[in-house]
């Protein structure tokens, strides 16, 4: 059967499971573009930036716990997609990137929108391909899926010359990949089982570390069953919110810079880590040398270079977070049940000491509305169940510290890159994944105008997000730098200019509330969250108020500036 | 730190970009390539890269298990984990003036190098061996004057023991 290389991309697309696209067209995509709309089981979302399709198809992918697409054209189309391949790239996040290419006989020639992008983004995908043969399309994009979501999953880009789309090529449905160069681990090796088993029981003062491992291995249950068997507190990294419920006794809340009190403590007194699909970044370590310097730790990865990468570990474990917890809780429940938590009473005791004395906390006084409020607000209303997405600062502090999240893949953020305009196109993807579900976007003033022109997607789409400003006119989390460290010197960050963003809401076709009255927050969200279509909350907040606790760069994580 | 001299050998896929992953993942983590030398197997689609480095244990652990996560990168073995033989070929081409002629062919003749061309001023001779071969014969021709001089990486193989 002769296809063209456009209807190949498109069956092998759809092949996959995959029922949504984020793209923008261009010269080099006509083809593809004009494929995608003949085939009704694929919707093809139009965004405004071709960042935006990216964040969207990262949110997609994490909502829908499957492989996000997206499509962009050559050149500049293609180089948009560098900071939302680096995102996935940083957060592990299954997700394949197709753009177009210039024909392959005008490839290195400095074709009009011609850029090496399997050169630039290299170092930024998990793998990439060039596909210069025609008869090695259709193989390719099934080995792009694979690579994306098997083993520690990452983004895969696929670069398509123009003349492999419009060629005429023999289609047999390619054998599923086998690749002797690529065999991810899963199973881990049964002897470190049974000394991890040994460790809980020695351990004293043991505490779990999630990170976004298990939220990716879907091993969130497996998490919390191993917690509640040994009676061991949980805390996790920004990545791994909601690997356990964050309303639960054993919950330490998040861990490192503007970890909690009590989870920060705990680890710095802990005897025992269990990390679980983590690669101790340096936002949770802190100072290397004084992070849990009393603690043998165990570590479960499925990526081998995460282990001994920062932290030196007593008992590492490749392989897959869900097997290995599986065959560990297995080796467990033959055990009797307070062997594996000796002495935890005093643990926990001790725990709840930390939790009493320095608790998160905010004053709301009736002038003005803090940020945190409306974050804890938006917990109460929406009852724990929203879809969270959040730009990068402060914003996505105090999302991760003030609403508890039960349940795995309801926190979606750019946790490893850190990126600025990652909320509102992910909020879209998110929705687009989880049309029944509410979706959010937590943003800030200086973040949510990174990008703003995602709002039209959001329209057009019927893409229904709702997005609250927590605005305070400043680039927060620098500006709180400057004042903790940099004598106060507010260079660059004063956002004072700034649009009416209750305007901009109704320019583009959405609706637009604004709040200033402490007293009128609650009653903001609800209407926010029942209005129908795209929303624009705008909280105007207390211009210099800071996320604590707060570890200063470098610093060992138990020495937290605390107010 | 104490670092040290560790030599890579690295089967890889035969496709283009492969050496370029490898580069980028060197520049990109901070890693040093001391010597790099390239060359299709017996088998054309696999390659075998030899590769030099200095650096600390904790280094080196990081740069085998970053290779092997390459999805191009089928096997990395680390040499100096075990017996091998190691060979680097370089051509050293050095004044020779008659009154040093002699002098320089005892020192061909002791390290078992070849003249490969002679000029009315100048020998150009070849050399293959390890690394201190080299560095003892280079010490020794460099009060000579030495022109110019092309050196490969070094390239090894594990010894096949108990066979």
């Amino acid at each position: 059967m002769k296809l063209t290389g456009a209807q190949i991309l498109v069956k092998m697309i759809k092949a996959q499971g995959v029922d949504t696209i984020f793209g923008y067209p261009g010269g080099a995509t006509i083809e593809i573009h004009d494929e995608i709309v003949r085939h009704d089981d694929l919707r093809h979302i139009l965004v405004r930036h071709e960042q935006g399709a990216v964040h969207a198809a990262d949110a997609y992918s994490r909502a829908h716990q499957t492989t996000g697409v997206a499509l962009v054209t050559s050149g500049p189309g293609a180089t948009n997609t560098v900071t939302g391949l680096a995102s996935a790239h940083a957060d592990s996040i299954p997700m394949v990137v197709f753009c177009g290419q210039v024909p392959t006989g005008l490839i290195g020639n400095d074709a009009f929108q011609e850029v090496d992008i399997v050169g630039i983004t290299r170092p930024c995908t998990k793998h990439n391909y060039l596909v210069k043969d025609p008869d090695k399309l259709a193989a390719t994009i099934q080995e792009a899926f694979f690579i994306a979501r098997s083993g520690r999953p990452g983004p895969v880009l696929v670069d398509l010359p123009k003349d492999i789309i419009q060629a005429q090529i023999e289609f047999t449905m390619p054998e599923e990949p086998n690749l002797r160069s690529y065999k991810p681990n899963y199973k881990p090796n049964k002897k470190q089982i049974h000394k991890v088993v040994e460790m809980i029981k020695a351990a004293r003062r043991p505490v779990v570390f999630a990170g976004g491992g298990v939220i990716l291995s879907r091993s969130s249950e497996q998490v919390t069953r191993l917690a509640k068997m040994a009676q061991i507190p949980v805390t996790t990294s920004l990545m791994g919110l909601g690997a356990f419920p964050g309303t639960d006794s054993l919950w330490l809340g998040m861990l490192g810079m503007h970890g909690t009190f009590r989870a920060n403590m705990s680890i710095g007194h802990s005897d025992l880590i269990i990390a679980v699909g983590v690669r101790f970044d340096d936002r949770v370590t802190g100072k290397i040398s004084k992070f849990a310097p009393h603690a043998d730790i165990i570590q479960i990865d499925i990526d081998p270079t995460s282990i001994h990468k920062n932290i030196e570990v007593q008992c590492p474990i490749v392989g897959d977070c869900k097997t290995t917890l599986e065959h560990i809780l297995a080796l467990m429940e033959k055990q009797d049940a307070k062997d594996l938590a000796v002495d935890r009473d005093v643990w926990l005791a001790q725990i709840d000491q930390w939790k009493q004395t320095m608790p998160l906390k905010y004053e709301q006084k009736t002038d003005v509305i803090k940020p945190q409020f409306v974050v804890e607000k938006l917990w109460e209303i929406t009852r724990g169940q929203a879809i969270i997405t959040t730009e990068v600062g402060q914003n996505q502090m105090w999302a991760a510290q003030y609403y508890h999240f039960d349940r795995p893949n309801h926190f979606i953020t750019s946790g490893g890159l850190g990126v600025m305009g990652f909320g509102l196109p992910a909020a879209i993807g998110a929705k687009a994944a989880c049309p029944d579900r509410l979706v959010v976007d937590v943003a800030g003033d200086g973040s949510i105008q990174m990008n703003i022109q995602e709002l039209m997607t959001a329209v057009e789409n019927c893409l229904d997000v709702k997005i609250v400003i927590l605005n305070n006119r400043f680039l927060g989390m620098v500006r709180q730098w400057q004042e903790l460290f940099y004598n106060k010197a507010y260079a660059c960050t004063n956002m004072d200019k700034a649009p009416d963003f209750v305007k901009l809401a109704e320019a583009y076709g959405a609706t637009g509330y604004r709040c200033t009255d402490p007293a009128c927050v609650e009653e903001t969200l609800k209407k926010g969250l029942d209005t129908p279509g795209t929303v624009i909350m705008d909280f105007v907040v207390e211009r210099e108020e800071s996320v604590y606790p707060m570890v200063p760069a470098g610093g060992a994580i138990t020495d937290m500036l605390l107010v | 730190m104490e670092t040290s001299r560790y030599l890579l050998s690295i089967l890889v896929d035969n496709e283009p970009g492969v050496l370029s992953r490898i580069a980028g993942l060197f520049s990109g983590r901070g890693f040093n390539i001391d010597s790099l030398s390239v060359a299709t197997t017996d088998d054309p689609v696999v390659s075998r890269i030899t590769m030099a480095t200095t650096c600390d244990a904790q280094t080196i652990e990081q740069i085998k298990k970053q290779l092997h996560k390459l999805i191009n990168v089928i096997t990395v073995t680390d040499l100096t984990e075990k017996k091998y033989v190691e060979r680097q070929l370089a051509l050293v081409k050095i004044h020779a003036n008659p009154e040093k002629r002699a002098e320089i062919l005892r020192i061909v003749d002791i390290f078992r190098c070849r003249v490969v061309d002679v000029g009315h001023a100048h020998y150009t001779i070849e050399i293959s061996g390890d690394s201190g071969k080299h560095e003892a014969f280079l010490s020794l021709v460099k009060p000579m004057g030495i022109v110019e001089i092309a050196s490969t990486g070094a390239i090894a193989l594990a010894r096949e023991m108990g066979k």
